[in-house]
């Protein structure tokens, strides 16, 4: 069991669920950006897995993770560039205090 | 010559201008600006008008184009002919006279200096409306002279009888005038149709005719052309069912009355029909409408003046009287006549309308002929010149008004309308009735002045007896200048070249070929019968109200005659009295039943349409407010929302695609 491709895709899901649970649980801006690096992580691993159990997909995977990692770092650094542009503005990481828009 | 008739209306508009920027500071000289360009006015105008009636004529200034469109232009612009001429004389001198009168009777009035802006304005509208040769500015200065009597009606503003009345006056002349304004649609409508837009009064008529003679379809008939401007005439001239301005105008100072509400502007209608009298020609049905509604209107004016006590609502009455005579003439076809009547009208209706100003002046604003009486030795010169009037509009010759009068009852027989002649006749003894009553209840028998009043009765001053004098004269001279010799007078032959063609027309339309004029004829008889008339009428009137003329013609009033009559009569006294009940039957058509769909329509305007309006708003508010919740502001409830929409998308696939 350990070395077929239900246990990694298992693996993945778990990940992609932690992930989501997180973004949708905290109120940490950072946190949040943690948990949306964890889904994509997820993802990345079942698209790994895949590349290497199936060996239609061997070259295709690995190209398509290394391309999930670069933009996955691009959306971190912007990411982290907004919030702490916000946080130097409103003075709290906590996104549901951020709430110009309703008033 | 041009420059001279181009001058004519802009100095009476300079001063408006002038008096109304600075006459409050001219305090008691602020008639000095008015008066003086006025005669300047007369004396422009009888040069002009003394040109053209001798054979100058016409003239024909353009002034500017007013609007240039293409292929169709309204040019602002004069037209003097002979008939514009003799509607100058009459303005103009009248118009002279007033203002002098007016120096006297308005001087203690606060407003002196309004009065004569006021009058000056009107001055120019009345010489802009006559001296037009474009249907657009006649309505302009239609308008204008609605304005002006407006303003000069509801002069005395603080009283509320005087600001209804001006109101009032305003109201019903706008009823004819969007007749008149649908007319001159009409024409414009037809003058298209025919491939030449016009405006011009004379193009656009002959135009108009033309192509009726011709047999061309019209988009809009002559018939109804010619009855929408008759109802722009019937609105100005207070004929019947819109004659019940003119009585309540009487508000207005007594100047006015005379001026605008006798002698000048209740005949914009007459002359607006004379001067369309080839439309009118080229559609005889609808000149039968203008007869029976002209003679119809002058049986039931002078019923009403037969009782009225307010001693210048009988001569407003027998205003509407007379000018029914003229339209009358108009729809048979006597439009000679009928200018004729204008003119000697507009003189000896003026004449009495400033002698009612005199008296009224001398025994302190009273207006009730009960509390008259016994005047003639007070204020002879007022009495002497108000008999002339008197005498001329009850037509007795040799004064204006039995030639203007005859020749009007004449034409209409001798051109097919008996009816009309018959009416005609039966007003005239009632003319004569009433206008010696209003002189033996003013002037003749014992005093029934207010003793408080009675020793201050004075004559009035130069200022005002002397315009009296001078309107006399007309008033005995002008049919005697203008109809000798009967049948072909002076004014015939200086109207032939304005009412030939109308008249040819008429004839052929009609079939009817006239008589020659025959003083031992038929023409003699009529004399006889309309003199028998107006003796009737006299002597019925001073059988009940007296007479002291001379030594010999002496009788004492007798009121319990009256009494013993008018009770005989009930239903018509009380309906003479009533005015017919038209008042009444207007406040309840107009006010009450109109008020009720008015109040109705408000309603539905209020409830349905906006409620409508307003409901589409309130939804679209209430459901936007409502949706509103669902904008948390928060990040995780997105989120959720994307999850919960990832997850539904997803299982839904694969549930489809399990399957």
């Amino acid at each position: 069991m350990s070395n077929s491709l239900d246990a990694y895709l298992i693996l993945s899901a778990l990940l992609f669920a932690i992930g989501t649970f997180g973004f949708l649980a905290r109120r940490n801006a950072i946190s949040m950006l943690m948990s949306i690096e964890l889904m994509l992580n997820g993802v990345n691993l079942a698209i790994v897995a895949f590349g290497a159990f199936i060996p239609n997909l061997a070259q295709d995977g690995s190209v398509i993770a290394l391309m999930v990692m670069a933009v996955a770092a691009a959306e971190a650094t912007v990411g982290l560039s907004i919030v702490i542009a916000i946080y130097r503005n409103r003075k709290t990481p906590l996104v549901d205090e951020y709430d110009a828009m309703r008033r | 010559m041009n420059l001279l008739i181009a001058v004519i209306p802009i100095l009476p508009l300079a001063g408006f201008a002038i008096t109304a920027v600075i006459g409050r500071r001219l305090g008691k000289q602020a008639h000095l600006i008015p008066v003086g360009l006025i005669v300047l006015t007369w004396v422009i105008s009888m040069i002009v008008a003394f040109s053209s009636l001798t054979g100058g004529g016409p003239f024909e200034v353009t002034l500017y184009d007013w609007i240039p469109a293409g292929a169709f232009n309204v040019e602002a612009g004069f037209y003097v002919d002979n008939l514009t001429a003799a509607l100058l004389i009459v303005v103009t001198t009248i118009g002279m006279l007033v203002h002098v009168y007016s120096i006297g009777y308005m001087g203690h009035d606060p407003g002196y200096w309004r009065f004569f802006a006021y009058l000056n304005l009107f001055m120019f509208s009345m010489l802009l409306l006559v001296l037009a040769n474009s249907w657009l500015v006649v309505f302009v200065a239609w308008e204008l002279v609605g304005l002006c009597s407006y303003l000069l009606i509801g002069f005395w503003y603080t009283r509320r009888s005087a600001a209804l009345a001006a109101k009032k006056a305003f109201i019903v002349n706008r009823v004819g005038d969007v007749g008149f304004a649908l007319g001159i649609m009409a024409i414009f409508a037809n003058t298209l149709s025919l491939g030449e837009p016009t405006l011009n009064i004379r193009e656009s008529i002959e135009m108009l005719t033309n192509a009726a003679t011709a047999g061309e379809p019209l988009v809009i008939p002559i018939q109804i052309v010619a009855l929408l401007v008759f109802a722009g005439a019937m609105g100005k001239s207070a004929q019947f069912p819109l004659h019940v301005w003119l009585p309540d105008a009487m508000e207005g100072p007594t100047p006015v009355s005379a001026l605008i509400h006798a002698a000048t502007m209740v005949n914009a209608g007459v002359y607006l029909v004379a001067r369309a009298n080839n439309l009118f020609a080229a559609a005889p049905s609808a000149m039968v409408v203008v007869a029976a509604i002209g003679i119809f209107t002058a049986i039931l004016a002078a019923s009403i003046a037969m009782t009225q006590t307010d001693i210048k609502r009988v001569l407003a009455y027998s205003t509407l009287s007379q000018l029914g005579y003229m339209f009358a003439a108009l729809g048979v076809g006597a439009f000679t006549a009928a200018i004729f009547h204008l003119m000697t009208h507009g003189f000896f209706k003026g004449l009495l309308f400033l002698d009612s100003g005199s008296v009224i002046h001398a025994v302190h604003d009273e207006q009730d002929m009960r509390r008259m009486g016994g005047l003639s030795r007070k204020i002879p010169i007022t009495y002497a010149t108000m008999l002339i009037g008197a005498v001329a509009i009850s037509g007795i010759p040799p004064l204006a008004g039995f030639f203007s009068k005859d020749e009007i009852l004449g034409e209409a027989f001798k051109l097919g309308f008996p009816w009309v002649w018959a009416i005609g006749i039966v007003v005239a003894v009632m003319t004569a009735f009433y206008m010696f009553r209003l002189i033996g209840l003013t002037f003749w028998g014992e005093s029934r002045v207010d003793p408080a009043v009675e020793p201050r009765i004075h004559e009035s001053p130069p200022v005002m007896t002397w315009p009296l004098i001078l309107l006399a004269i007309p008033s005995v001279a002008l049919g005697l200048v203008l109809g000798l010799p009967l049948g072909n007078g002076i004014l015939q032959s200086w109207l032939a070249p304005v009412f030939e063609e109308g008249v040819h027309a008429l004839e052929t339309a009609r079939n009817i070929q006239p008589e020659a004029y025959s003083i031992l004829g038929v023409d003699g008889a009529l004399i006889v019968a309309s003199v028998a008339a107006a003796a009737i009428g006299l002597v019925v009137a001073w059988r009940f109200f007296g007479v002291e003329i001379g030594a010999r013609l002496r009788r004492a009033p007798d009121p319990e005659a009256v009494r013993s009559v008018s009770a005989r009569a009930p239903f018509l006294y009380r309906a003479s009295l009533n005015k017919w009940w038209f008042d009444d039957l207007y406040d309840l058509l107009f006010i009450r039943i109109g008020g009720w769909i008015a109040a109705a329509a408000w309603w539905f305007d209020r409830e349905v349409v906006d409620g409508t309006v307003n409901a589409i708003g309130a939804v679209t508010r209430q459901t936007g407010r409502g949706l509103s919740h669902v904008q948390t502001g928060r990040v995780q409830n997105y989120a959720l929302g994307i999850a919960i929409g990832l997850i539904v998308m997803a299982g839904s696939y694969l549930v489809i695609v399990g399957r």
